[in-house]
């Protein structure tokens, strides 16, 4: 058991290690992030002003944390369906997974999720300093920072988690550029990446909360702005765990059935 | 993207060959046979890019949604902060719908031509932008016509739609004013947003690896652009309103239109300044352009 973990716990920081190569991607992705946040900023506050100075529960300062936590949060959630597998997928180099000792998934999810924490410190780090600079809302019980943490790790896992369903797609459809776009677009949108899920009218607030994606970047930032009280909090991560079981499950299963399906063409 | 040869098109010639055409017997070549003859290894290439993207159909279909998706996505965003409230930064619905439909028909058609210039870091990178070199044409001018997406034209029918429905909703007394200010408007909407993506690919010999950079403001523009710029900060306006002039794609257009008032550092009659826009953002991007490729060393290959 702790060997077996050993082995994950290396693939994470080997992720980690990945990613710390790309400097200037990072620097690159700080500036767009950072650009899309106060035109974010602009159009939101002047719509709370236009509300009267608040709009479903937010003020000022509560979309102020909207808007630097999600944006900080770009570069580690995968809201856009694209993993490495759906590559190795399709030029047949899944066949030497399949031979290793080690869970595919689990493997693919622990690099990505190494990848995922290297990149809170540069795209994430900077994000709140400026959300706090610009005066963001705090939450005022002190048992929200640790609950938000791990709110925030199981987004993160859950959103890796879930983009993986659709690079295993891969292996019934070998191209899977179309299914993944269409992702990038409803995760972005139900996620609540421009606008809060709080915001949308009930119809469509039902069918995002009927999606994985809120519990993605939503509820740890709804945990950390304090716009959830702990009991509320408490009810998010549970609602957070239970996603991320069922598609962690939905993995594993398909992940077998993919395997006997799969046809590695050449030799 | 280097199988551009697979065309048939003889790179290798120093001159296109004037085909036999209309001309007189033993006189010079007519100017529009010459053209035509120069502009033909171009219609060549983009003819068989478009046909090699409906032979996977299944995913050309897929294709086709995801771009009406993306579109109706970026509309939806819009409705659902309009419909929370009565109106911001002195817009309603109907008269945002307008600044949406103007700036997003003319982005996407800007994207139909220019996108791919985006795709300049994995050329760099590969080192395949040196074939480009060998050949007898502008760089700029094989980059964009190296491909063609059929998948934004659908994406560009949402903004159509939209400047449409805009069209109607909103009282526009039909004048020739109002017509010409709206050609205007889309002609320069067009170059403006096609010289961001020029000044991208110009500052991406710079950056490579840090290509999410100009996203900033090619995707930010596009952005800002959907936007009442009314709401903007100072050091927005002067970042989307005049260095990458992003509000005389839709906003301001629309305030002349719709008559409207305008906020103190963007003064209405603006809206007619589309043109000069456009200029201002070409001479950035040729600059740019002309700076990257003059630094470019080769791919090493």
């Amino acid at each position: 058991m702790r060997a077996t973990i050993r082995v994950y716990w290396r693939l994470l920081r080997a992720g980690f290690r990945r990613q710390s190569a790309y400097r200037l991607a990072a620097l690159g992705g700080l500036v767009a992030n950072t650009t899309f946040g106060l035109l974010k900023m602009a159009v939101l506050l002047a719509t709370v002003r236009a509300a009267g100075g608040e709009l479903a529960g937010y003020d000022t300062a509560m979309m102020s944390t909207y808007i630097w936590l999600s944006q900080g949060l770009l570069g580690s959630m995968n809201l856009d369906g694209r993993v490495d597998i759906a590559e190795r997928i399709k030029d047949g180099r899944v066949a030497v997974d399949f031979l290793r000792p080690v869970d595919v998934q689990a493997a693919e999810i622990a690099t990505e999720v190494g990848r995922a924490l290297f990149s809170l410190l540069p795209r994430g780090v900077p994000a709140v300093a400026m959300g706090l600079a610009v005066g963001m809302a705090l939450p005022e019980s002190a048992a929200a920072y640790p609950l938000g943490a791990f709110s925030l790790l199981i987004g993160i896992v859950l959103s890796i988690a879930t983009a993986y369903l659709v690079g295993i797609c891969g292996f019934w459809l070998v191209e899977t550029r179309g299914v993944q776009i269409c992702y990038m677009v409803l995760s972005g949108f139900l996620a609540g990446l421009f606008v809060p899920v709080r915001i949308f009218p009930p119809w469509l607030a039902a069918i995002a909360t009927a999606t994985p994606f809120p519990a993605m970047m939503m509820y740890p930032v709804d945990i950390l702005a304090g716009r959830a009280n702990t009991t509320e909090a408490l009810g998010l991560v549970a609602v957070q765990c239970a996603w991320l079981a069922g598609v962690v499950a939905a993995g594993q299963a398909l992940t077998r059935a993919g395997r006997r399906h799969l046809e590695i063409q050449g030799g | 993207m280097v199988e551009t040869d697979q065309a048939g098109v003889p790179w290798t010639a120093p001159r296109p060959r004037v085909p036999a055409g209309p001309q007189v017997p033993g006189g010079p070549p007519s100017r529009a046979t010459r053209l035509r003859a120069g502009l033909r290894p171009y219609r060549v290439v983009l003819a068989s890019r478009a046909r090699s993207q409906t032979a996977y159909r299944v995913n050309f279909a897929l294709d086709l949604v995801s771009s009406v998706l993306t579109a109706f996505a970026e509309l939806a965003e819009i409705w659902v902060l309009y419909r929370a409230v009565t109106g911001i930064g002195g817009l309603q619905f109907h008269q945002i719908l307008l600044v949406f439909g103007l700036a997003d028909l003319t982005f996407s058609l800007a994207d139909l031509m220019f996108g791919h210039c985006d795709n300049l870091p994995t050329y760099l990178r590969a080192g395949t932008l040196d074939v480009f070199y060998l050949r007898p044409q502008p760089l700029l001018a094989q980059l964009v016509t190296s491909d063609i997406t059929l998948r934004r034209l659908a994406r560009a029918s949402v903004g159509l739609a939209a400047l449409i429905a805009g069209l109607a909703v909103n009282d526009i007394a039909v004048s020739a004013a109002s017509v010409g200010l709206l050609a205007v408007a889309l002609v320069s909407g067009v170059a403006t947003f096609a010289a961001l993506f020029v000044t991208a690919a110009g500052l991406q010999f710079f950056i490579v690896d840090g290509r999410e950079m100009t996203n900033a403001f090619v995707y930010g523009g596009r952005y800002a652009a959907t936007q009442p710029a009314s709401v903007w900060p100072h050091s927005l306006v002067v970042v989307f309103g005049y260095v990458f002039p992003m509000a005389f794609t839709g906003f301001l257009p629309t305030l002349v239109l719709l008559d409207l008032p305008s906020p103190t550092w963007l003064p209405g009659w603006l809206g007619w300044c589309a043109p000069l826009a456009a200029l201002w953002s070409w001479a950035l991007a040729l600059l740019c352009w002309r700076w990257g490729v003059r630094h470019y060393r080769g791919g090493g290959g």
